[in-house]
């Protein structure tokens, strides 16, 4: 582990560049404030040194970069993805806490390219909606790496938790014969039996107060779900159906874990109940409903109601669902439905970081935090603006004016090389 | 009391029939006609279900009884040059599934209009979004899986608005063939098999034309039909071999044909130009996966470089969503380089002429059916809504 962690600092001090670089002119919208004409924005050392208006002051012998004209914000964080060619779980079981999608991720994939293109910088990689719980997701900077410690975004240093768990509810994981549940009450139930369980073994651990000779034996599931019983791991739950929504509550609540609702297609129905249990939502946006039984009554006014209700809601690009190059179109259509622009614009940075445990790092243009950004052609809620620069922690990783980068925004011939996928019948069910 | 009752029926149908043909003026800031250049300041009249008059503000008069409208921008009704709704259903379960028999491979006797669900929730949601005429029917999936049609958005039944029942084939090429379907396994036997059916059609038009035809055969009925120009092969299809190989069967047998997909037509376009194909450009944001493992958003800007006529399709959806929306994958295709006002044409006059409607539908021109949009900004704009729709004259819910 502390392996692990070496690389990973490491790689971050190594592409960070040592210069300070000023970025002037550009229309900048820090999330954290208000958006600022003719800005400033001040990066050293892979971290954000300033940000403010034309008077900012500029480090002397700072490489001073004119983007006027254009518009810079934060990178975009996309808390619910598929890119990376990962997996998750098998057919063995329904309940996967102990499968880790690090272990299958492919740091080549053209995938991240392409969404850098799109401006996301910070994703939660997620393994499929098959099952109850298909295993644990990673949260990754699309930094250019070779191996995917090189992308991790570490979450808790000390417990080794580089990202929170994939759980579904409604019909995804349910299917026909065992290990997979055959209804909703069958799958709360194996659920709870799960995390029951593992209350159990978390009070093992309790009791032998530290002594080694009285330790439970190592239980890779246990440990994870001690993990999210005690908040150190979030749960990001798919779900589609009002009902389904309010059980991945309730469970959410007998065991008080941190809970992210996914998707989430009929929030608008139980908009107040969400945001009384204080709940947070990743929604996505769709150019029509259907397609799916649960995704029958979806509609794109879910992240105005949920704002209306002050609700913590974010979108996401569920790529391939979506695709991860148009994320900013997301925001766009939740403003098209009734969201204000201020929170359609947070619900693609600072309120999914915030989902992640990384707002700290990202989500905003504020001194200290990773100099992760992006340059855009003009207003980020038209149709005609274009991401034309991609930034991570102080170094340029995707620049449309460069015909190898710009690529993987268009398309064409072999630039995807891999296949798509949503994992979503990973678990032999639809 | 049989005549009293016709009678009356006949006052109810005339009653109607006034009442629902208001006259209408519609007020823009803009006024796309796809006849000519945009007009600043214009305004449409709408008499009995046609379009009475177009021209600017100042010099069109609007009659005292004429029910007002205004919009920033107003375009003709939107075409959606290939679609599969009213049979492919939202729910997506098998009984609202329509759109692909996997008996056997080649079934060009399969008529959409014996399948076309007017009522179902995706054609709804297509008009609200500016679609007022679709050519929709049976999908990809088969060598030749059925016939299609076009028909208006706003009828409520297979027995109104439609503007033709049975207007293509659709043909899917490549290896884009349902896993149901076990014949044929390969590209090449697939190709055999569509030459044998069109050699035996061959066959069967000599002998429907003779004075002792043969017994009535549905599937060589359709397929005659085709040899004789009545039937159009809208052909799916990506891989640029595939596209090569569409149009050698298309000489072979010379059929009329539209390309359909083609998210490698980049790879061939002098050839399609030359084989004066039109196409059906794969919608902007299709998922650059499978078969359409290639694509690029700037498809349609290419086919435009290329003067080769295209027109948008919101395609086939086989999960979430389960359509797409022509609005929006034309929107997309001109931040990808595709000129503002051809995009405009593209989803309107040109979808028309490539659907032999353009004499109905497809421009605000005196005479034609008063199919218009009406949108509060930029119609390509995520922000822009469809504030109205109007088909025939009437407004739409």
């Amino acid at each position: 582990m502390l392996g692990m962690l070496f690389m990973v600092m490491s790689s971050s001090i190594s592409s960070a560049q040592d210069k300070a670089v000023a970025f002037k002119g550009a229309h900048i919208i820090p999330i954290s404030g208000n958006p600022i004409d003719n800005g400033v924005l001040v990066i050293q050392n892979g971290k954000i040194l300033a940000v403010g208006d034309a008077n900012t002051k500029i480090p002397s012998g700072a490489e001073i970069v004119d983007v006027t004209g254009q518009v810079l914000m934060p990178g975009l964080v996309d808390t619910h993805s598929h890119i990376g060619g990962g997996d998750g779980g098998d057919r063995s079981s329904s309940l996967h806490p102990d499968v880790r999608i690090l272990d299958a991720i492919d740091p080549r994939s053209d995938t991240f390219r392409k969404a850098l293109s799109g401006g996301i910088t910070s994703a939660n990689v997620m393994p499929g909606s098959g099952h109850l719980m298909s295993g644990q997701t990673v949260y990754l900077k699309l930094r250019k790496a070779n191996t995917v410690e090189d992308m991790l975004l570490v979450v808790d240093v000390e417990n080794n938790i580089y990202g929170g768990i994939k759980m579904a509810n409604g019909t995804n994981p349910i299917g026909s014969s065992p290990p997979q549940p055959g209804t909703r009450a069958k799958s709360a139930a194996m659920v709870r039996e799960l995390f029951v369980k593992a209350q159990n073994y978390q009070q093992k651990i309790k009791d032998a107060k530290g002594d080694e000779s009285k330790m439970p034996p190592r239980d890779l599931q246990m440990e994870t779900l001690v993990q999210v019983l005690e908040g150190k791991r979030t749960v990001h739950n798919h779900t589609h159906r009002h009902d389904d929504i309010l059980t991945a509550i309730r469970l959410s609540q007998e065991f008080g874990y941190k809970l992210v609702l996914h998707h989430v297609s009929e929030a608008y129905k139980v908009a107040e109940e969400i945001a009384a249990a204080g709940v947070a939502s990743s929604i996505i946006t769709l150019d029509s409903f259907g397609g799916k039984l649960e995704a029958a009554e979806f509609s794109n006014i879910s992240g105005a109601v949920l704002e209306e209700a002050g609700a913590l809601v974010g979108f996401h690009t569920d790529d391939y669902i979506t695709d991860s190059r148009t994320f900013l179109r997301s925001a766009a259509m939740g403003v098209r439905e009734g969201m204000s622009r201020e929170k359609a614009l947070e619900a693609v940075t600072i309120a999914n970081a915030i989902m992640m445990d990384i707002d700290n790092r990202v989500g905003s243009l504020e001194n200290g935090k990773d100099a992760d950004f992006i340059l855009l052609s003009g207003d980020p809620f038209s149709v005609y603006t274009l991401v034309q620069e991609t930034w991570i922690e102080g170094m340029k990783v995707w620049d449309r004016d460069n015909p190898d980068d710009k690529e993987y925004s268009t398309g064409g011939y072999e630039v995807f090389r891999g296949d798509v996928t949503t994992h979503h019948t990973d678990g032999d069910s639809k | 009391m049989r005549t009293f009752k016709n009678f009356a029926l006949l006052l109810i149908v005339l009653f109607l029939t006034v009442d629902t043909f208001a006259q209408i003026a519609v007020k823009a800031g803009k006024v796309y006609t796809s006849a000519g250049d945009p007009i600043e300041n214009g305004v449409v009249l709408i008499k009995d279900g046609k379009i009475q008059q177009v021209g600017p503000q100042s010099s069109v008069r609007i009659p005292s009884n004429y029910e007002v409208y205004e919009a920033a921008v107003v375009t003709p009704g939107l075409i959606d040059a290939h679609s599969v709704v009213g049979l492919a259903g939202y729910l997506n379960q098998p009984h609202d599934q329509d759109q692909l028999e996997t008996s056997s491979a080649i079934q060009p006797e399969l008529r959409a209009i014996d399948a076309y669900n007017a009522r179902e929730k995706l054609v709804g949601h297509l008009r609200s979004l500016g679609v007022t005429t679709v050519h929709t029917g049976h999908g990809p999936g088969a060598l030749i899986s059925g016939q299609t049609m076009i028909i208006k958005t706003s009828a409520q039944s297979v027995n109104e608005g439609v503007l033709h029942p049975a207007k293509m084939l659709a043909f899917t090429m490549g290896s884009m063939l349902d896993g149901n379907i076990k014949t044929p396994g390969t590209r090449s036997k697939g190709i055999a098999m569509l030459r044998q059916d069109l050699i035996k059609a061959q066959s069967y038009l000599e002998k429907r034309n003779s004075k002792n035809p043969a017994n009535i055969d549905l599937g060589m009925e359709a397929l005659a039909d085709l040899l004789e120009g009545k039937f159009t092969a809208m052909v799916t299809v990506h891989h640029a071999n595939d596209i090569m190989t569409a149009i050698r069967l298309q000489k072979e047998f010379g059929f009329p044909m539209v390309l359909d997909g083609v998210a490698e037509a980049y790879l061939v376009l002098d050839e399609i130009k030359a084989s004066g194909n039109a196409v059906f450009v794969h919608p902007t944001m299709m998922r650059a996966a499978g078969e359409a493992k290639n694509a690029t958003m700037e498809m349609a800007a290419m086919l435009e470089e290329a003067d080769i006529p295209f027109a948008f399709q919101s395609g086939f959806e086989g999960y979430v969503p389960k359509t797409r929306v022509i609005l929006f994958e034309a929107a997309m295709a001109v931040a990808f380089g595709l000129d503002y006002d051809v995009a405009i044409n593209k989803l309107t006059i040109d979808a028309a002429k490539i659907l032999d409607i353009d004499d109905k539908v497809g421009s605000l021109v005196k005479g034609k059916d008063a199919d218009v949009v009406l949108y509060d900004g930029d119609p390509f704009e995520f922000l822009t809504q469809v504030t109205h729709v109007i088909i025939d004259g009437k407004i739409m819910d």
